[in-house]
């Protein structure tokens, strides 16, 4: 069985506003009987005001499924419409005390199912770009298609870069078989995919790589660290982290991890992400280690 | 209020007389049966007599066919991989669309090495069609594994007119009956299946013993070598205690077989016809009319299986699910799948599997609960229309004809 937090449990036990919404003035549809969820989300908005007074909701679906849904109309009651939309499904998933990786998906539905409310409430219509796969790592929630998406934009061909893309393989490794197969699949797939030809040692970055100055001034290697960081940093927010550059010495770059990323299982292999970019960037070998290391004076 | 244990195709309690057989192979009899001396030899005496019990339940015509390993799925790798070894010249596997994982993902995994899979698929209950089975064999295949009984339906595969067939065609055949062994009659030595799996802990012995049924004469290669213990076959030290329980395990369901097709199906029959009585938009899934005495799956439509699992868990009810959700996957049981089954209905499906240990009070008590739970979630779900009416007897039936012979 599943390890449900005690939030989960109360809220599938004894459901919020189950049932159908006689006055609801926008429904949002959503799900795929064959996962095995669907959700039907009722609101209730003021026209004057756009603060959603009711929701309610019907599921087909699991536990969580349910408890997400009783969730999702708990915290969007009250908000104004364009409030609503700012819910996030970790926010779901949080309100909840947590899900099981294999269940975020349920904590998603509930946020389509706000969007697709919404478009509906203002006579749009919502379109379902998400689509998902086999749940391949249970560490980080992370599935075949979004796996299979990210080798296929950026060219991917080890491990290793799926990990940093996507972190799927970053905890307990135990899906790098599977990650294997669609390195293996999509690379059958690329034109002359079929050749044996050995994955490049260095990784091509997924931005050009820029002509490397011969001699870099210690003003010029600090902005190119800085834009390292930038570029990591939309990957750590999502994850509710950031990173901050705290001081260059030589070949040493020192970061703090902040937020979620900090102290998070992960953080190694985050900053190794991080030292691999920096050191395609830069043309050189760096080390970038967390400020906790650095030498005291 | 005592729970109930439905799930008995998942696990079966270990018998008591079985864990105070087993019990003084902790302590006193702690020999290696492979030692000369006393400690050793008082265990091997006890592995022979538990290899003389499993043979009689088999009905194997030698004690040597019985080999002990680990667990079902190992025996299931062991003579899949064992049939491919012994005859290098044949590259082709038939089997069935409702294998278990241990047999199917190890076929998934042997077509990446270029190995050729024929999955028999089957009608809307859960039936094979031997012609096509017959259009398969040719002397490219090295082996047929089918199971006896699906674990999820309870549906009988007739396994031995297809051992029969392949026999004529000399193609090897094996059978993973770890859900049939001790609720059926098995009669190994008259009939032509050259290699059978069962696993202790579905028959009433603890987790972690196996058998591997070898017929004598079998062209065999072992998967683990090293020792000579199991005559070569399966080297590793002999797990004495499993082994001495699994005997008696396999002794005590000879003594019970009856039992399982009287007692326990009744028990069986009275909790479905009770269950679909009271619930509309439900039936019962597989081969109804040839199935284990053991199982019932029904398939509840508009609602999901892992919703169902939990509420029947507060009320202290233990039972399994096809559902998506349960396994972890988003694809619901490729046993539904395979027969048809649609996802609405898939997703729904409860199994309930029985034991020598339930008892007609808690079959009534489950029979009392189920109504009212499907009735609680079906107001949840947004595919139940008939709202306020739904889960009585008089819940409207008109609307919806099941996709089901």
């Amino acid at each position: 069985m599943w390890e449900y937090s005690d939030k989960v449990r109360e809220h599938f036990f004894n459901p919020r506003n189950a049932g159908p919404l006689e006055e609801a003035n926008g429904i949002g549809d959503v799900g795929s009987i064959k996962c095995g969820d669907a959700l039907r989300l009722m609101l209730k908005v003021n026209p004057d005001t756009e603060v959603i007074e009711e929701a309610h909701f019907q599921t087909f679906g699991c536990g969580s499924a349910i408890a997400s849904s009783s969730a999702l109309t708990e915290i969007i009651k009250g908000m104004t419409v364009d409030a609503a939309l700012g819910v996030s499904n970790q926010d779901i998933a949080d309100y909840l005390d947590g899900l099981p990786p294999e269940k975020m998906h349920c904590s998603v539905m509930g946020r389509e199912a706000l969007q697709a409310a919404v478009a509906n409430y203002r006579g749009e219509v919502w379109k379902d770009d998400h689509e998902e796969g086999a749940l391949i790592c249970k560490c980080f929630a992370v599935d075949a298609v979004m796996i299979e998406d990210v080798v296929k934009a950026n060219n991917l061909n080890t491990v290793e870069e799926v990990t940093f893309y996507t972190k799927a393989g970053g905890g307990c490794a135990a899906c790098h078989e599977g990650i294997e197969e669609i390195l293996a699949r999509v690379k059958g797939e690329r034109p002359g995919g079929g050749e044996t030809s050995p994955p490049p040692v260095c990784p091509a970055a997924p931005e050009t790589a820029k002509p490397k100055p011969s001699k870099l001034t210690s003003v010029q290697r600090i902005k190119i660290i800085e834009e390292v960081l930038e570029s990591v940093r939309p990957m750590l927010r999502r994850d509710h982290g950031d990173v901050d550059l705290v001081e260059v010495q030589g070949k040493k770059i020192f970061v703090t991890l902040k937020g979620a990323c900090s102290g998070c299982m992960m953080e190694a292999a985050t900053l190794g992400g991080v030292q691999q970019k920096m050191i395609e960037a830069l043309g050189e070998l760096v080390q970038v280690l967390p400020a906790s290391l650095m030498p005291v004076e | 209020m005592e729970p109930i244990y439905l799930d008995n195709n998942a696990t079966t309690r270990v018998d008591p007389v079985v864990v105070a057989a087993m019990l003084p192979f902790f302590t006193e009899h702690f020999g290696n049966p492979s030692s000369i001396h006393a400690f050793g030899a008082q265990v091997g005496k006890a592995l022979k007599s538990a290899r003389a019990q499993v043979q009689s339940l088999l009905g194997a015509e030698h004690d040597s066919e019985i080999i002990f390993t680990s667990c079902g799925t190992e025996s299931d790798s062991t003579a899949i991989l064992s049939a491919l070894k012994a005859q290098p010249e044949r590259n082709t596997v038939i089997t069935t669309a409702v294998e278990h994982p241990a047999i199917l993902t190890l076929c998934e995994w042997l077509e990446k090495d270029g190995y050729v899979v024929k999955k028999l698929a089957v009608d809307k209950k859960g039936r094979i069609d031997l012609d096509e089975y017959k259009s398969l064999l040719n002397d490219n295949v090295a082996l047929v594994s089918a199971m006896w009984a699906n674990n999820e339906t309870g549906t009988i595969f007739p396994v031995e007119t297809m051992a029969e067939m392949a026999h004529a065609k000399g193609i090897l055949f094996h059978t993973d009956a770890v859900q049939a062994v001790g609720k059926i009659g098995i009669d190994l030595k008259n009939t032509k299946i050259d290699m059978l799996s069962l696993s202790g802990h579905k028959l009433h012995a603890p987790k972690g013993i196996g058998v591997l049924y070898l017929r004598r004469g079998v062209r065999f290669r072992p998967l683990l070598r090293g020792g000579h213990q199991e005559r070569g076959r399966r080297a590793g030290t002999e797990n004495a205690a499993g082994i001495v329980a699994l005997g008696r395990a396999c002794e005590l369901a000879q003594a019970h077989i009856a039992e399982e097709n009287t007692t326990v199906k009744r028990l069986r029959d009275k909790l479905e016809a009770g269950i679909l009585a009271q619930v509309s938009h439900a039936f019962p899934t597989g081969d109804t009319a040839n199935r284990l005495p053991n199982t019932s799956n029904i398939a509840f439509e508009y609602i999901e299986g892992e919703a169902i699992l939990l509420m029947l868990n507060k009320m202290g009810i233990a039972a399994s699910s096809g559902s998506a959700c349960t396994s972890g996957s988003l694809e619901p049981s490729h046993v539904m799948r395979a027969m048809g089954i649609p996802y609405t209905a898939a997703h729904g499906t409860t199994r309930f599997s029985l034991s020598r240990y339930n008892t007609e009070e808690e079959i009534e008590r489950v029979i009392a609960a189920v109504p009212a739970i499907i009735a609680q979630l079906r107001k949840l779900s947004p595919y139940w229309t008939d709202n306020g009416n739904c889960g009585g007897p008089a819940a409207a039936k008109d609307s919806f004809a099941p996709a089901y012979a």
